[in-house]
C-alpha cells in the first residue's frame, strides 16, 4: 500500500507550474497532484476582447474546478489502483480524461493569451511565421481557417493550431468537449481557443462568429513562436 | 362518422399522424412520437413547408427568478430560433422537406453517422420538449402511477432525483439529460424475449450529448433538463448542480410528465398488440390487412366503396 505524505496535497514547487510532488523520506513516491497556475496578467489585462469578468471566471471558477476535480480523481484513482479494483479504475477514466483534459488544456489557453501592450495579436515572425504563409498561404487564411472550424464546432471543444511533431506539418484541428491535442496524433499545441460556451458567452452571447474574430486581439504569438522553435530548432 | 376509407386509401398503410395521442386514432403508428403536434404550415394535403419556431407555454418572464428573462430571451430567440431557421435551410429542395420532425431526426442520425441536418432537427425537437417540462409552478413532488413507476425502479423519489441529478452534473460538455420510459423491442428478427414481464417496460434516466436525444434509441421521452451552458451561464455562471437543483425544485411540470407517461404507455401497448396480430398472421397465414379492408368495403358508405 502506497504511503502517503502530510505533503501531497500542498504545492512545494512553483505556482506558476502548477504541479506538485513530494518524495517521502524513505524514498516511496506520493500522489502528484496539480493546482491551478496564476494568470501572467490581471483579468482586466486583455479587455475588451475579452471581459475581466469572464476571465476571473473561467480562471478561477472553471479550470479551478477542473483542478479539483482531477485531483480528486487521480487520489480515487490511485486508492484504486492499489487494490487493484480493475471496475473502479475503469470507471474513473472518464473523469480523468475530462477534468485532466481540462487542466492541460487551460493551462495552455492563459499562455497563449496576452494583452495588447505585451504583444498580444502582434502577427508572428521568424520561422513559425514562415511555416504559416508556407502552410497555409498567409496569417489571414490561418486564422479564417480556425474561425470557420471554431464557429461549426458542435455542442463544446476547441480549435488548435498544433504542430505535427512526427511530420513537422502545422495542422489545424479540433478536439471536443475537453479532449486533449494529443488525442488527435503526435501534435504539439502551438494555438489553442477555447469554444466552450462559458468561454464567451456573458460578453458575446449566442454570437461565437465575434468571439473568435476578436480574440486573435490577443493571442500571443510569441508564445507559440517559442514552443515551434523549440521543436523545429 | 369517419370511416377510415375516407382518409384516402392509398395512406392507409403509411398513416398520417394526427392531432392528439394514438389513441385518438384508430391506425396511427405507433413508431410516431406524438408528443409534438405538427408545427407546419399545413395547406388542405401534404405541401412541404417551413418548421416554425413554436413559443414556450408560458411567457418569457414567467420563470423568473429562476430562469431569467434574459436567458429566455437568448435561449428561445437566439438558440432555438437558429436550429428552426438552419434547418429550414437545410431540407429546401431536399426529400426531408416533406418529412415530420422525428423523421428527419431519425433519417439524418443515420444509425450514427450523423448528417448535417441532424443537429438542427434534434435541438428543435430538444428545446420544444425542454419548454414544455417547465412550469412556473413546477416542482414539488410526482403523484399517481408516475410516482409508483418510479418508487418501483428507483426505489424512492428521492433516489431518482440524486440519480437525476448526478448525470445532469456528470454529462461531461454540452447535452441533455432524460427520464424515460422504456419499452423498445429487440430490433432482430428472431430474437424473442424468453421472460417477457412488465418490469421489462421500465423508466431510465439517461444522459445524451450535444443534440441527441433518447428518441434515436427508440426509448420514450417523459422529462429532460438542458445542460448546455448557455441554458444556465447566464443566471448560474459556472454554478450547474444550483441550475440543476433550481430545475427539480421549482420548474418540473410532474403533472406534463406523467401525461407523457400515459401515452408512452399506451403506445407500448400499442405495439404489443400489433405485434401480436403480426404473430398471429404469420402463424395463421391471413392477412389481417385484407380483412380490414374488406370490412372498410362492407361498412363504407363513401363512394369508393366497391360493396354494390
Amino acid at each position: 500500500m502506497a504511503l502517503r505524505t502530510v505533503f501531497s496535497r500542498r504545492t512545494l514547487a512553483s505556482l506558476r507550474s502548477g504541479l506538485s510532488s513530494s518524495v517521502t523520506p524513505t524514498g516511496t513516491r506520493s500522489l502528484v497532484t496539480f493546482s491551478l497556475p496564476d494568470l501572467p496578467y490581471d483579468y482586466g489585462a486583455l479587455e475588451p476582447a475579452i471581459s475581466g469578468e469572464i476571465m476571473q471566471l473561467h480562471h478561477q471558477k472553471h479550470h479551478q474546478t477542473y483542478v479539483t476535480n482531477y485531483n480528486k480523481a487521480l487520489e480515487q484513482l490511485e486508492e484504486a489502483s492499489n487494490k487493484g479494483d480493475a471496475p473502479a479504475v475503469v470507471k474513473l477514466q472518464s473523469a480523468i480524461k475530462f477534468n485532466g483534459g481540462g487542466h492541460i488544456n487551460h493551462s495552455i489557453f492563459w499562455q497563449n493569451l496576452a494583452p495588447v501592450h505585451e504583444g498580444g495579436g502582434e502577427p508572428p515572425k521568424g520561422s513559425l511565421g514562415w511555416a504559416i504563409d508556407e502552410h497555409f498561404g498567409s496569417l489571414e487564411a490561418l486564422v479564417s481557417k480556425m474561425n470557420a472550424e471554431g464557429a461549426a464546432l458542435q455542442g463544446s471543444g476547441w480549435v488548435w493550431l498544433g504542430l505535427d511533431k512526427e511530420l513537422k506539418k502545422l495542422v489545424v484541428d479540433t478536439t471536443p468537449n475537453q479532449d486533449p491535442l494529443v488525442t488527435k496524433g503526435p501534435l504539439i499545441p502551438l494555438i489553442g481557443i477555447d469554444v466552450w460556451e462559458h468561454a464567451y458567452y456573458l460578453q458575446y452571447k449566442n454570437v461565437r462568429p465575434d468571439y473568435l474574430k476578436n480574440i486573435w486581439k490577443v493571442i500571443s504569438w510569441k508564445n507559440a513562436s517559442k514552443v515551434y522553435e523549440k521543436e523545429c530548432p | 362518422m369517419e370511416t377510415v376509407a375516407t382518409a384516402s386509401l392509398p395512406c392507409a398503410l403509411f398513416p398520417r399522424r394526427g392531432k392528439g395521442s394514438p389513441a385518438a386514432g384508430g391506425l396511427a403508428s405507433t413508431r410516431r412520437f406524438p408528443y409534438n403536434e405538427s408545427k407546419r404550415k399545413c395547406g388542405a394535403g401534404k405541401i412541404a413547408a417551413k418548421f416554425e419556431l413554436k413559443p414556450p407555454p408560458y411567457s418569457l418572464d414567467a420563470l423568473e427568478p429562476h430562469i431569467s428573462q434574459e436567458t429566455m430571451s437568448y435561449h428561445w430567440g437566439k438558440h432555438h430560433r437558429g436550429y428552426v431557421e438552419g434547418l429550414n435551410n437545410q431540407i429546401v429542395g431536399t426529400e426531408l422537406e416533406s418529412m415530420d420532425l422525428e423523421d428527419i431526426i431519425s433519417r439524418t442520425y443515420n444509425k450514427g453517422n450523423i448528417l448535417p441536418p441532424f443537429n438542427n432537427a434534434a435541438q428543435i425537437w430538444n428545446h420544444d420538449f425542454f419548454w414544455e417540462s417547465m412550469n412556473p409552478k413546477g416542482g414539488g413532488k410526482p403523484s399517481g402511477s408516475l410516482l409508483e413507476l418510479i418508487e418501483r425502479d428507483f426505489g424512492t423519489f428521492e433516489k431518482f432525483t440524486q440519480r437525476f441529478i448526478t448525470a445532469a452534473s456528470t454529462q461531461f460538455g454540452s447535452g441533455w439529460v432524460w427520464l424515460a420510459y422504456k419499452a423498445n423491442r429487440l430490433d432482430v428478427e428472431n430474437a424473442v424475449n424468453p421472460c417477457p414481464s412488465e418490469e421489462d417496460k421500465k423508466l431510465v434516466v439517461v444522459k445524451s450529448p450535444n443534440a441527441v436525444n433518447p428518441l434515436i434509441w427508440d426509448y420514450s421521452p417523459l422529462l429532460t433538463i438542458d445542460v448546455w451552458e448557455h441554458a444556465y451561464c447566464l443566471d448560474f455562471q459556472s454554478r450547474r448542480n444550483d441550475y440543476i437543483s433550481t430545475f427539480m425544485e421549482k420548474l418540473v411540470s410532474w403533472e406534463v410528465v406523467s401525461n407523457r407517461l400515459e401515452m408512452a404507455k399506451a403506445r407500448a401497448a400499442e405495439r404489443e398488440r400489433e405485434e401480436e396480430r403480426r404473430k398471429q398472421e404469420e402463424e395463421h397465414g391471413s392477412t389481417p390487412g385484407d380483412n380490414e379492408a374488406t370490412e372498410m368495403y362492407l361498412d363504407s358508405e363513401s363512394d369508393e366503396s366497391e360493396a354494390e
